[in-house]
Order: structure tokens, then sequence, then C-alpha cells
């Protein structure tokens, strides 16, 4: 039943990153790359990461995607112009170079998981919940927590002074 | 199947119809609830020749609305411009599927807990879910083509980016004061009166309950979808039934937030004295369900009663609000919990 | 629950952005395929975190969002000021120091 449900899952995953890439208003990208993001988080969630799929819809589908949005919708985005002179020979070569690619990272991790019958011992306790991220986080991660607080302030700071408007 | 998945299936099945019907029922009557309010609260009578004082009148709201003419006007980007309410209605729905309604009532030999999923990050989903619905109306906004729309649908994503974060950080008050994210734990937290978190963190409270009428697009912070600034806002081109889930997923926020409002702030089902009485279980749980029906009630009564007195913000006057008010005070009020918990009295 | 298969789901994830970021002109889509990149590496770590039982795939999850939220809030904004100047958010146009 869960097999099912996840392969499912994985289907419109894949289905909507082809979507964004291969669709011409970006509009219809960000909703298809909402609905990728979405299944991911589902994901998180057979996969017991219950904070994070928590934490996948509130700050990438929910914050970094509404900001895409509002980009989009300001800027009037409308549709991409014709290919240029050169750009067959580039879409070829990024074609053959993507399949290159999963063809790579199959044949490299393929055979590095466990099969399903192997045994690598039951979850521990409260695995995936907000308590343990919190004992972790603020205890053996502590530097990075507090140096992502440093970043992400940069981060506003260097968002907002970018996209002002010079006071001419 | 094999009859424990099938018990399963059954107890969560019902719970998910009886509290579909409550949320679909209170949505449906809260039209009425507003109409007859605000005509007491302006002096006059409001609906009554529907049925007796007018209690069928939702219902011939709804007849009416199902035989409107379903218009789609030509300049709008249909796909989106059909997708945009029902993303607007499912997460208000889904909402309302984590909050306890009672504690455990004890049937068929078995102890039922009254919430439809006890999630471990409980309130984290609601917050996932109010993340969502902004797409509805920015989407709405956008899809229909029209400057009026697509300003009424920026400004209320911009209302709601902005409220996330006070109401999210006033609860954080909350979690430290209960020490879990799920909802039932909170209100077990609470104990008895005096303990509420309404009493112990009461700015907490008024930023929750001002973020969660921000939150729903509810006067005084209803600019972005009111009849006379921006023709309707981001619904302006809708008619008939998509017109209606717009609604029905605005009242279904509200029930939401109320909900909420009652189990983080008001303890919830629990109401103070019941164990002294000594009553059988099943008693005891039904008038916790009951008493949690009434905390609601008052919180929606409370949001029709502001909403008829108070004058709606300028949009200006709103993100200075959300900003420069309420997020200080959220932060001030995680330090005061901080403080009480520091000290032993919580 | 047999999850064996959710590395090769996010190795395809991974090449579908990276043909994204190669094809397209418009700025925005390709941070967009640059976000898709960094969700399928954010499922590898979850798939492994499950599959080893530790919870530090969870963490690097954690840290993995936050660069990505701060990267796309300032390319946005790099995109704006761009898009002021040259009316079009092309990455093409963006020749100034060409040669």
């Amino acid at each position: 039943m869960e097999m099912i449900l996840i392969n499912g899952v994985a289907f419109v995953a894949i289905f909507a990153a082809l979507m964004v890439v291969f669709h011409r208003n970006p509009m219809v990208s960000i909703i298809f790359l909402i609905i990728n993001l979405v299944c991911v988080a589902l994901f998180f969630l057979f996969l017991q990461a219950q904070f994070l799929f928590a934490i996948q819809l509130v700050v990438y589908a929910g914050a970094i995607m509404v900001l895409f949005l509002f980009v989009v919708m300001l800027l009037n985005l409308r549709h991409e112009e014709e290919t240029r002179p050169g750009g067959r020979i580039q879409w070829t070569l990024a074609l053959v170079g993507g399949i290159g690619l999963v063809g790579l990272l199959w044949r490299s991790l393929r055979g590095r998981l466990a099969g399903p019958g192997a045994t690598l011992g039951g979850f521990p306790d409260r695995f995936g919940n907000v308590e343990e991220i919190g004992r972790l986080l603020f205890g053996d991660y502590l530097l990075a927590f507090e140096a992502s607080s440093a970043l992400l302030v940069v981060a506003m700071i260097g968002a907002v002074i970018l996209a002002r408007r010079n006071e001419s | 199947m094999d009859p424990a998945l099938l018990q399963q299936v059954v107890e969560a099945g019902t719970k998910v119809a009886l509290v579909v019907g409550m949320v679909m029922g209170a949505v449906t009557y809260m039209t009425w609830v507003e109409r007859r309010v605000s005509a007491w609260i302006q002096d006059r009578i409001g609906p009554n020749r529907v049925g007796p004082a007018g209690l069928l009148q939702p219902i011939a709201d709804g007849i009416k609305f199902l035989f409107k003419e379903d218009i789609v006007p030509p300049h709008v980007f249909k796909p989106l411009y059909i997708l945009a309410p029902a993303l607007s209605f499912v997460p208000a729905l889904l909402g309302s599927a984590v909050v306890p309604f009672g504690d455990s009532i004890h049937l068929f030999g078995r102890d039922i807990p009254l919430r439809v999923a006890d999630l471990n990050v409980g309130i984290l989903f609601i917050f996932a879910l109010s993340a969502m619905g902004v797409y509805g109306i920015a989407l709405a906004g956008w899809s229909s083509n029209n400057k009026y729309s697509l300003m009424g649908g920026l400004r209320s994503s911009a209302q709601l980016i902005s409220y996330e974060l006070a109401m999210s950080l006033s609860v954080v008050g909350v979690l430290m004061a209960a020490g879990s994210l799920r909802l039932n734990e909170i209100v077990m937290a609470q104990g008895e009166l005096w303990r509420w978190n309404v009493f112990t963190q009461p700015f907490g409270a008024l930023i929750f309950m001002t973020a969660a009428l921000a939150e729903t697009n509810r006067l005084p912070f209803d600019l972005p979808e009111c009849e006379t600034e921006l023709v309707a806002g981001y619904h302006t081109e809708y008619s008939s039934m998509k017109f209606a889930m717009f609604m029905m997923a605005e009242y279904a926020n509200m029930v939401t937030a109320s909900a909420l409002m009652v189990t983080l702030f008001f303890g919830g089902w629990q109401v103070p004295g019941l164990a002294s009485l000594r009553l059988p279980a099943l008693a005891v749980s039904l008038i916790q369900v009951a008493a949690f029906c009434l905390k609601v009630g008052f919180f929606l009564f409370l949001y029709v009663w502001v909403r008829w007195t108070l004058p709606r913000f300028r949009f200006d006057q709103l993100m200075d609000l959300g900003w420069k008010v309420l997020f200080p005070l959220a932060l001030v009020n995680i330090f005061w919990v901080s403080w009480l918990i520091l000290k032993g009295w919580i | 629950m047999k999850t064996s298969f959710l590395p090769m789901v996010s190795a395809v994830l991974f090449s579908i952005g990276a043909i994204g970021v190669l094809i397209r002109r418009n700025a925005i889509v390709i941070l967009m395929c640059i976000e898709l990149m960094l969700n399928a590496v954010n499922l590898t770590f979850a798939a492994y975190a499950y599959e080893f039982r530790s919870m530090t795939g969870h963490i690097f999850i954690f840290f993995v969002m936050t660069v990505a939220a701060a990267e796309a809030a300032v390319g946005l904004g790099i995109v704006i000021a761009v898009f002021r100047r040259n009316r079009s958010s092309d990455v093409d146009d963006v020749n100034l120091m060409r040669w």
C-alpha cells in the first residue's frame, strides 16, 4: 500500500520537474515547481522526517516560491522568446549531457543501499521528531546553526540593497 | 482486510466525516450568524423570513449559488483561474484535521482519541497549510488578468506572509510553556483554569488573535477584498460556485483559527472543575466536546463582532502594524515566557 | 519499506534540474532549476538518513534549506536589479563584460 503511494508520488515529482524545465510560461513552471516541492515533502513524510515535511512546506513551498511568484508577477514575464541560432546544438548537447549524468549517478548509486531484507535495526526512539532535531541543532551542530543565522541576516541585507531603486 | 486495519479505517473515516461535517456546518451557519449579529449591532433585524428566525437562509443562499451562471471570462488564464479557489479551499479544510476537540472517548471497548490526526509536529502542520493557502489568493489575483485583482492578490499575499511571522512567533511562547508541538499536549499542559496561556502570556494571546484576524483576511485587515476599495480585490472576476468557494474558504479559515485560539490559549476542551464532579467517563468526554464547541463559538462571535465594530486599516498601516509592532512584541513575549519558565512559575 | 529507488529518483530530478540550467534563458527559470537540484540533494540526504537510521542527514537538510532560501532571495534581488537596466530577464542580454 505504501509502495503504491510512494511510487505514485515519485512519478508526479518527475513529471512536474520535466514540466518545470520544458514549459514556456514561467508562471506555469512555478506551479509545477510547487507541485514538485510538495512531492518532496511527501517523500520526507514517508521517510519518517516529519519535522522536515512541515519545514519544507513552510519554507520552500510557502515562502521561497511566494518570492518567485512575486517577482514573476511584478516583472510581468510572459513566454520566452524563440530559439536563437546555435540554440539547437545547445539543446541536444544539454540533453545528451543530462542523460549521461543520470547514467553516471545510477551506476554509482546502484547497490549502495542495503536490500529490502537487510536488517539495520529498528529506529531510535523519536526519529525525525522535533525534540531530536532541537537536541542536535543546539548540541552537536551549534556552530553551524549560529553561522546560518549570520548568513540569513547577510542575505536579507543583500536582497534589500540589491533590489532597491537608485535615488536619483 | 484484516480486522485491525478495518477498525482503524472505520474509526478514522468516522472522525473525518464528523469533523468535515462540523466545519462545513459551521461555515454555512456562519453566514447566518454574521448577518444576524451584524443586524443586531446595527440595530436592525437581518434575515428572518426564510424559516424560523431566518435559519434556512444559508440553504437558500446555497441553492442560489448553485443556480447562478458560472461565467469564465475570456481574458483570464484558465488553468490557474479554475485551480485557485480549490487551492484556497483545500488547506482551509485540512487545517481542522489536527485540532483536538476532546480528550478521548471510551466507546466499543476502545479509547478513541478525539482528533483526526495526532502529528508530532501538530502546530507546524497548520502553519504549513496557511503558507499553502497564500497561493490560492495570489494566483486568483494574477490569473484574472485585471489590475484590481492583481493589486488585491499581491496585497493580500504580502499581508498574509507578514502576519504569518507574528503568528508563528506568538505561538513559540506557547510551545515553550508546553514543551511539545502536539496540540493535545499543549491543551493538557494548560491544566485547570489559572494556568491557561491567556493568563500567563496575555500579550501572546493578543498578538495571536490579531495575527489570526489578518491571516483570515477579516476586518480590520480586509483591504485586499473589500468592496469599496479594489472593486472586489482578488475575487473580482469570480462568479457563482467559485466565488462561493472563496467565501467558504474564508469562513473555514476562521473556524480553524478560532479552534486554534481556543486550543493554544484558552485551555482547549478543558472545563474547570469538571474532575471534582465525578461524572461517568462518557459524560465527561461529551461535556468536554461541548465546552470546546462553545468556546469556538464564542471566538467566531468575536470575529463577527470585531468586523462590524472597527474600521479597516490602510495597506501601509497594516504592514506597519505587522512588522513594526506585532513582530517586536512577539519577541518581547518570548522573553517574558522564558523569564517565567526560568523562575519556575510555568 | 523499500526505499532503495529513492536515490535514483533524486538522480533523475538532479539531472532534469541540470538540463534546465543549461537550456533555459530566463533567469528566474534558471533559479528555479537550481532549487530543483537542491531539492534532489535533500531527497538523497533524507533517503540515506532513513537507511542508516541517523539524524545527521536531517540536520544537513535543514542547513541546505537555509542556504537555499538565502540564495533564492539574493538571486531574485539580482534578477530584479538586472531587469531594471535591461528590461528583460534573458541571461543572454547580460553581456556588458563580453569582448
